[in-house]
């Protein structure tokens, strides 16, 4: 469908060098973590917001689908070129612009790297808080496109509580700009909103306005190991209904610890069945004081062991234990399919014991370890693909799983999007007029449909 | 067989979740996915297939990387990427034979005497041998010292190799361990000065250190090159040199070595040749750094450093660092009455020399190194301290790129200041 004289208008609008066609090169850009795959046919690598609007024009002119792509970590396949066209890597946008001390925003280029970001707005006592589990490697502009969120978000909120305002090519080439420096803002639709989270449907975000917090003095980690499940969860709703809003509240069951304990023998007690990672931030008597609290109110709760850190080092290694948890999956079985539902915290008990069943039906080994402060648990569904039947029986464990989150007022992604991979669920979710509402905004807006085509509504 | 099939089920470990690119150092520097070892795993996964071919964009795919292990340490999954290039490398070699600079490298290495009188020669007429001479020319006159390419600024070659100075078994005290010295060509042949200083502080143990005279190369610049076949008879040589003593250690003071010895010979050569596992497996398991052998041996600094003051930072090489070993040279360092340690920005991350990368991206292999030389500078220290002669000669190439005076040393020739007077 690319013909070489695409290629070359592609080639003088970026530059040659930033042009690739080598089969190897469409390899390396047609997976993400989903280990799904398509090849596109060209990899362009734009360096600046002008460039992304000629590609664009080019592309509705040929009709030819466009990928935007950050660091390609995303767990559904939102940056996969499902139907080939090109895939617009950003990462060459990856300037800090400038981080305004007075009015606490920043505003970046797509391509930073969140941790970057972060680190740089800690060296000047500001906090950047949302922290997806990649933070090492994902982009902000991906984080944004997901709405990422993370571990922090119990009490910071996600990525999207941090844009105010966005640059961004629309799917027909336009820039425009969306929000701006300003807490408060209400003229016309909140198109910021609307596109944080659009997976790269709506269009390519090339500068993003971040609101920015004052950084807490200090932090406390405490792991907190309990007897019952049942003890973890009720731990997490008396905390918050005591009034003590925890940085994070990263939970771990029963299968997430013997995974962990086999492959690493950290030393977890044998009658502990739940584990909660507390942790809490802000100036350091009030931390001290909320830690304590936090001890007295959760040890009625069968609490079996409380481990607090003393210092950086402590919590380091208290950390260690969630951190651990990914790798140690593979021991149960090579395959996983990752889910992130969310469920309203007080539910967490009562979707836990829902995926046991489903776990019991199907017999497939279920993980379930995650952010229990906000409800949100990554289900993890540990298949051998190479058994046979054993993806079919995966997908329709995954549909139970959603239900099930669904029918605690719940819903089937919290952090990782729909994409390709839940895709074929979305219909137990929205109702066909959401649906179409959405669709009608994405004709709007990408009259071609060459923008991120063929994800996240369901394909005719 | 493709060489590939070997590393099959290694290649099925990787989900393509992307952590290692944050922390590979190529792809800080070349910026596009075929540089980053996700990219690379892809590549082994289609070429294992056969819908890519052994051409010049998977070569140019495979070479970007420094075999620093760094993604390696931190894949979620024990992805070893280091040993699959090694082994795409080697399909690359089998397919388009190697390239002239590795066939040379293979000639030196394969033969010691070839290395002896090449360094002798390049030791006289140095300037006309490290004169940069392209690829394509044919030209084989410049001296392929393992990891030495073209422009860079070269220690000098040693008037007499380490090894010549030494009789092959230095008796020590009775009762006290028996150390076979692994020396390396490095030392060997450029900086005889750490294998003064290693043997010192062991003699000063009291330990008996024999340097079996029929060590090789350890063969990594072989690996580097997907030569691996030369890395076969090299192993082959220096079990036989290695298992003629009877020895409590096998001792290296360079992270390379150490890192051939101890990792790739069990791994990667493990795995090609399994009549040859057990006994790799032996030597792997014998084989101790330096800095190790010194802090479990109790080397008491309180005896040793009395050299006078100097202030140090401390570089990890990427062979020592991916075998757990950053903790002992700091201590050992910091125990040293005289020497105070700062820490250096980054002091983890590679130097950018990466086997033979450095040969065929020598601008990249500059770019890593001038991160490393700011981060050295920065600490205002007298001298940048490592584990590794290879590491030594790039940090001390990128500090005189940059007209910088801080010397280089190893670890050893600090401990070793007072006794070796």
């Amino acid at each position: 469908m690319l013909d070489k004289r695409i290629i070359d208008e592609l080639k003088t609008i970026v530059g040659a060098d930033n042009v690739a066609t080598d089969r190897q090169d469409l390899i390396c850009y047609g997976y993400d973590a989903t280990q799904m795959e398509f090849l596109p046919e060209a990899v362009v690598h734009p360096g600046s917001t002008d460039e992304v609007s000629a590609v664009l024009k080019l592309a509705n002119r040929e009709r030819f689908p466009v990928y935007p792509r950050g660091a390609g970590s995303g767990f559904t396949g939102g940056a996969l070129p499902k139907r080939g066209g090109i895939v617009l890597v950003v990462t060459r946008l990856n300037r800090i612009l400038r981080i305004d001390t007075e009015n606490l925003i920043a505003e970046v280029e797509p391509g930073v790297v969140t941790e970057q970001f972060q680190l740089e707005v800690e060296k000047l006592g500001l906090f950047y808080p949302p922290d997806p589990a990649s933070l090492k490697f994902s982009t902000l502009g991906g984080n944004v496109a997901e709405n990422a969120g993370g571990p922090r978000c119990v009490k910071y909120g996600v990525t999207r509580d941090f844009v105010m305002g966005l640059e961004v090519v629309l799917p027909t080439g336009e820039i425009i700009r969306t929000g701006g420096e300003t807490y408060k803002g209400v003229v016309g639709y909140d198109l910021t909103r609307l596109l944080c989270g659009s997976e790269g449907t709506l269009g390519v975000i090339t500068k993003i306005i971040f609101k920015l917090l004052p950084l807490p003095e200090a932090k406390k980690t405490m792991l907190t190991i309990f007897d019952s499940i049942d003890g973890a969860a009720k731990a997490v709703s008396t905390i918050i209904g005591n009034k003590i809003i925890p940085t994070t509240l990263e939970f771990m069951d029963y299968a997430t610890l013997q995974c962990v304990e086999k492959r690493f023998s950290l030393g977890i007690p044998a009658s502990g069945r739940a584990v909660l990672l507390i942790e809490v931030d802000g100036d350091r008597d009030l931390i001290e004081k909320q830690a304590a609290r936090i001890q007295e109110l959760i040890r009625p709760l069968g609490l079996v062991e409380c481990k607090v850190a003393k210092d950086a080092a402590e919590s380091e290694a208290l950390w260690k234990v969630r951190r651990l948890v990914s790798p140690s999956l593979r021991d149960v079985n090579p395959d996983k399919f990752n889910e992130d539902i969310v469920v309203p915290r007080s539910k967490v008990p009562d979707v836990i014991r829902a995926i046991e069943k489903i776990q019991q039906k199907y017999a497939i080994p279920i993980v379930n370890f995650g952010h229990a402060g906000d409800g949100n648990i990554h289900v993890n569904i540990m298949i051998d693909k190479s058994v046979p039947g054993q993806e079919e029986k995966a997908h329709e464990a995954i549909a139970e799983v959603f239900q099930a989150a669904l029918d605690l007022n719940g819903t089937m992604s919290g952090e990782h999007g729909v994409g390709l991979a839940k895709q074929p669920y979305i219909h137990l979710e929205l109702k066909p007029a959401q649906v179409a509402a959405m669709q009608a905004i994405k004709a709007a807006l990408d009259p071609n449909n060459i923008l991120n085509p063929g994800k996240m509504f369901p394909v005719a | 067989m493709d060489p590939l099939k070997r590393v099959e089920n290694e290649l099925k470990k990787c989900v393509k979740c992307g952590a290692c690119r944050a922390h590979c150092p190529a792809f800080a520097t070349f910026g596009k996915e075929p540089a980053v070892a996700r990219g690379k795993i892809a590549l082994a996964q289609h070429l294992l297939k056969g819908d890519i071919e052994l051409d010049d964009a998977t070569y140019a795919a495979m070479s970007k990387c420094l075999l620093c292990g760094s993604c390696v340490e931190k894949c979620p999954n024990d992805v070893p990427t280091d040993e699959i290039v090694m082994v795409a490398r080697e399909a690359l070699s089998g397919q388009r034979g190697l390239t002239t600079f590795h066939a040379a490298v293979g000639r030196v290495i394969r033969n010691r005497s070839l290395m002896k009188f090449g360094a002798a020669a390049a030791r006289i007429l140095g300037p006309l041998f490290f004169r940069k001479i392209p690829e394509t020319s044919g030209l084989r006159l410049r001296f392929p010292l393992p990891f030495v390419g073209g422009k860079r600024h070269i220690p000098p070659i040693a008037k007499k190799p380490f090894m010549d100075r030494h009789p092959e078994v230095i008796q020590g005290e009775p009762g006290k361990p028996r150390i076979i010295y692994f020396v390396g060509c490095m030392t060997n042949f450029c900086y005889p000065q750490v294998g003064e200083a290693a043997l010192a502080l062991f003699r000063h143990l009291g330990c008996t250190v024999i340097i079996p005279k029929n060590q090789q190369c350890c063969g990594l610049p072989g690996m580097s090159g997907g030569d691996l076949e030369t890395v076969r008879g090299l192993a082959e040589k220096n079990l036989a040199a290695l298992e003629r003593y009877e020895a409590d250690y096998i001792m290296t003071a360079c992270a390379t070595c150490g890192g051939a010895l101890h990792k790739f010979y069990p791994n990667l050569m493990g795995k090609r040749h399994p009549e040859l596992a057990a006994r790799l497996k032996a030597i792997a398991d014998k084989t101790v750094d330096a800095s190790q052998l010194l802090q479990k041996l109790g080397l008491n600094p309180e005896e040793t450093g009395a050299g006078g003051d100097i202030r140090v930072t401390y570089h990890d090489p990427c062979h020592l660092r991916t075998r757990a070993i950053t903790r002992q040279p700091r201590e050992l360092l910091q125990g040293t009455p005289g020497v105070e340690l700062t820490e250096m920005e980054g002091a983890d991350k590679c130097c950018g020399l990466g086997g033979t990368f450095n040969v065929y991206h020598y601008e990249s292999s500059l770019a890593i190194n001038q991160m490393k030389s700011a981060a050295i500078i920065q600490t205002g220290a007298e001298a940048v301290v490592t584990g590794c002669p290879g590491c030594m000669m790039q940090l001390s190439d990128g500090l005189k790129q940059r007209g910088n005076r801080t010397r280089v040393m190893h670890t050893v020739e600090i401990l070793a200041r007072s006794i070796r007077k």
